[in-house]
């Protein structure tokens, strides 16, 4: 009997140990929040915040500081858009021939492979973009400045492809072959069946992958604070160096700025906006997908 | 058009069917007469829904799928699983209706109009005449036209699957294929799935696979009994529900196994 | 029906297939230049950096500390800080995500904490690592006054990938079938026995892939370190964990300043001399081998694992 009791409370530790472990990524979520919010809480009562999400002149670092934070915002998203449009095309035609087209066998060796792309350090993709990427596209485009949004842009585009392509290819594997089944027996091609069927069925799937993408780009450091250069710059000119977000993080970062000081507190600002952007793509995200999960 | 009763539509000659190294048909000879219903039956493995989709050539979806003997279509004579003729050529002509309804992500309308689409069809008038028709032909009409352009799997199982029906008839084809279409269907959607079968064979020769025997009963003209790949009897339905001439056949109809 | 009509029109029908089909191949091609595109150009890549720094490549180059001088400078201490930074990872990351993955696929119920949960997991896989570079810096360097050390690093790391251990774990478990735990708990065993001489045994494989892709993105990462205020110029190494005298073992490195691979790479990159240049595309080889050496045997763990289970 006695041991039955010990063996309960014995189970009852474990249990509450495990469960403890699985809450902490909660506490996880909210110390960003909260560290966040606190420096930011800080940051705003120096600035106004007009100022900050309307100005568009950022030279925290100036000694005549200007905190308009839309040159940063103008410039991720300008990367964003440029990385995009070679990831998501590039990465839902493959993920389309992988589902529908490839061979099992090949499927298989392939699939790894893209793996591993997703697997090369970020900061190695950031010297193919300064190094190698930039001079080649100097020799199409002679204007283009040694930094500039174009060439990170493309490069993070290559670096999201297998995320993009394995993600939707997921999808496209979750429709069921019965479905693909009734349009073949109509008659129709792989390419018919892929787009007139497949895709409208794996929709939210596909869906989820392009937002996934998305936010990883919004999201990316090193190839930008590597490749575009570290100039606020309120452009929609691919030719220019820019600075992201994440960048501006890095390059303060990469100073000596005292804790507590107004450009300490502007990397937290920064941090917040950046946050609050991916946390808007990846609840989108995750609500497609659970979507799927509810369809199939 | 002469309407002879006994007008050949297809016939399977020698057909031997493998799944790799797995014989899954062996030696089947059948006709299929014009306009008629003919059933399949057998317990299930037996090879009923393998040999249906030899028909529309589903097996060429999949790797390692081998045929040999014939399928002839008349009137034109062409074996239709011959390596030379183009699977999607054989599956414009020949529709088949699923175990599960398989209604597309898309309204009604785009449902139905589907097949004509692939073959490049969008003349908005030729659609709107042909949805109409098969809409009707599949007894779905009067339910649905005030909401043709809804999403079809808003529609109840029964309904999908008269919309399935819809589908395949819109590319007006010369065989209809239809592999266990109630099998996921209550009673009443059942009924009327049968009542629009027997409907249509005026219009269309049908192969229905079925492991419904009463349902082999009502609906078909001819009914072919298979078991372990092979046809163990082939005739008409009347003769093989009341005098079946294998000992096989007449267990299996009075449910002593399978 | 009009059947003579429409197959009059069989010539026309004939045409539109060949023009599917044309299609059709288009596409295929399309689609595996594509799918290719990626893997040409990683090998193109590959190759630019190898030609890049394999002059560089020497047993000097890994033995020597940073320098003014490109021909001179090493990257000892990068690795040896990636090293230790790996270490720290894994000993919060591992137990804490396993654990954290088995509470959930074994034990949670159906109720609003374990939804709160799971999207929050889902959540964090997909927050910017330079935020948990933000989080590192607000709490461990100046809260719990880590300072900039190998600890705070490898801590930020290890809040990286915890979401990535959990989910691999609970894959892994949920690939156990339930029969084997109904087996289990026939014979009268405990939840926690189950779990224990089960469960952990049969998702090893999983589990032990998960980390190493975890720990590989870990390797690779730049910006949290840069972040917390890893130093980019370090000619020192941390102290060493084991001495000759008593106690014998020091913890002591773990507050020690460091700087790690990408950051030397990063570092170099960002210098206009090519000089450095060389140097980061050698260091680049060596990451980038570490990095798809883990993959590797990530992608084989699961591979050996996969044919040793069969349900």
């Amino acid at each position: 009997m006695k041991r039955t009791v010990s063996r309960k409370i014995k189970e009852r530790i474990i249990e509450t140990g495990l469960f403890l472990c699985a809450l902490s990524s909660v506490f996880i979520t909210l110390s960003i929040v909260v560290i966040l919010t606190y420096e930011s809480y800080g940051f705003f009562k120096e600035v106004s915040v007009v100022e900050f999400f309307t100005g568009t002149t950022w030279t925290p670092l100036f000694a005549e500081p200007k905190f308009g934070i839309l040159p940063l915002v103008s410039g991720t998203l300008l990367i964003t858009a440029i990385s995009l449009m070679v990831a998501l095309p590039v990465g839902l035609i493959s993920a389309i021939y992988l589902s529908e087209y490839a061979p099992h066998k090949l499927r298989e060796t392939i699939k790894p492979v893209l793996e591993l792309l997703a697997a090369v350090p970020t900061v190695v993709y950031g010297y193919f973009a300064l190094l190698f990427l930039t001079p080649l596209l100097q020799k199409i485009l002679p204007d283009l400045s040694g930094f500039n949004a174009i060439s990170p842009g493309i490069i993070m585009g290559v670096m999201i492809v297998p995320y993009v392509s394995s993600v939707s290819e997921d999808a496209m594997k979750a429709v069921p072959m019965y479905i693909r089944e009734g349009s073949y027996a109509m008659g129709a091609t792989k390419l018919q069946t892929a787009f007139k069927v497949v895709i409208p069925s794996a929709f939210s799937g596909i869906a989820a992958a392009f937002i996934m993408g998305i936010s990883r780009a919004i999201g990316e450091t090193m190839v930008v604070a590597i490749a575009a250069g570290m100039m606020p710059n309120f452009t929609i000119n691919p030719m220019e160096p820019v600075q992201t977000l994440t960048s501006y993080i890095v390059q303060v970062s990469l100073g000596d700025v005292p804790h507590g000081t107004i450009e300490y507190k502007t990397i937290f600002a920064a941090g917040m906006v950046l946050f609050l952007m991916t946390l808007f793509f990846n609840i989108i995200g995750f609500w497609l997908r659970k979507r799927i999960r509810e369809a199939y | 058009m002469t309407m002879l009763t006994t007008e050949l539509k297809a016939e399977a000659e020698n057909l031997n069917f493998y799944y790799g190294s797995v014989q899954a048909l062996k030696n089947i000879n059948l006709s299929v007469e014009r306009r008629k219903v003919t059933a399949l039956i057998g317990p299930s493995g037996c090879g009923k829904t393998t040999f249906l989709r030899c028909f529309n050539r589903m097996h060429d979806l999949y790797p390692h799928n081998r045929y040999e003997g014939r399928i002839i279509l008349y009137p034109d004579k062409i074996n239709i699983i011959s390596p030379e003729i183009d699977p999607i050529e054989v599956r414009m002509q020949i529709s088949m209706v699923f175990q599960k309804p398989n209604p597309f992500p898309k309204s009604i309308y785009e449902n139905v109009a589907y097949g004509l689409r692939v073959r490049g069809i969008s003349k908005k008038g030729i659609l709107d005449e042909a949805v109409e028709k098969s809409l009707r032909g599949a007894a779905l009409w009067e339910e649905v036209k005030d909401r043709l352009n809804s999403l079809a799997v808003d529609l109840s199982g029964g309904q999908q699957q008269r919309l399935c029906i819809a589908r395949a008839l819109a590319t007006d084809p010369r065989i209809l294929l239809f592999d266990e279409p109630t099998s996921a269907l209550d009673p009443t959607a059942t009924s009327k799935i049968e009542e629009l079968i027997i409907e249509l064979k005026n219009e269309v020769t049908i192969i229905i696979v079925t492991h419904n025997m009463q349902q082999a009963a009502r609906v078909s003209d001819y009914t072919a009994f298979m078991y372990l790949g092979e046809i163990i009897e082939f005739d008409k339905t009347d003769k093989i529900f009341t005098a079946p001439s294998s000992r096989l056949t007449e267990e299996y109809i009075t449910g002593r196994f399978g | 029906m009009q059947n003579i009509e429409h197959r009059a029109q069989s010539t026309d029908i004939k045409k539109r297939i060949a023009l599917n089909k044309l299609w059709d191949y288009i596409f295929l091609a399309t689609g595996l230049v594509s799918t290719l595109a990626g893997l040409v150009l990683l090998f193109a890549l590959m190759t630019n950096l190898f030609i890049d720094g394999s002059q560089r490549l020497s047993y000097k180059f890994l033995t020597a500390f940073p320098s003014r001088f490109p021909e001179e400078a090493g990257i000892l201490s990068a690795w040896v800080g990636t090293f230790l930074l790996m270490l720290v990872t894994a000993f919060a990351a591992i137990p804490l995500g396993v654990a954290a993955g088995i509470y959930l696929e074994e034990y949670a119920g159906k109720n609003w904490l374990t939804d709160i949960i799971e999207i929050n997991i889902a959540n964090l896989a997909g927050v910017p690592s330079i935020i948990y570079g933000l989080l590192a810096l607000g709490m461990f360097v100046y809260f719990f006054k880590f300072g900039e050390s190998v600890l705070t690093g490898g801590l930020a790391l290890a809040l990286l990938i915890l979401p990535m251990v959990i989910m691999a774990t609970r894959e892994a478990i949920r690939a156990i079938p339930n029969s084997i735990r109904e087996a289990s708990y026939a014979l009268g065993a405990t939840k926690w026995q189950t779990v224990w001489w089960h469960i952990i045994p049969y998702s090893t494989g999983g589990i032990l892939t998960g980390i190493i892709i975890g720990l590989s993105r870990a390797i690779g990462e730049t910006a949290p370190i840069i972040t917390v205020g890893a130093l980019t110029f370090i000619a020192f190494l941390p102290a060493a964990p084991v001495s000759a005298e008593f106690p014998f073992i020091s913890f002591k490195w773990l507050f020690d300043p460091f700087t790690v691979m990408p950051i030397q790479i990063f570092n170099w990159v960002s210098r206009p001399q090519q000089g450095f240049h060389i140097n980061a595309a050698a260091a680049g080889i060596v990451l980038l081998c570490m990095t798809l050496f883990m993959n590797a045997a990530a992608i084989y763990i699961r591979y050996k694992f996969r044919k040793r289970i069969k349900w």
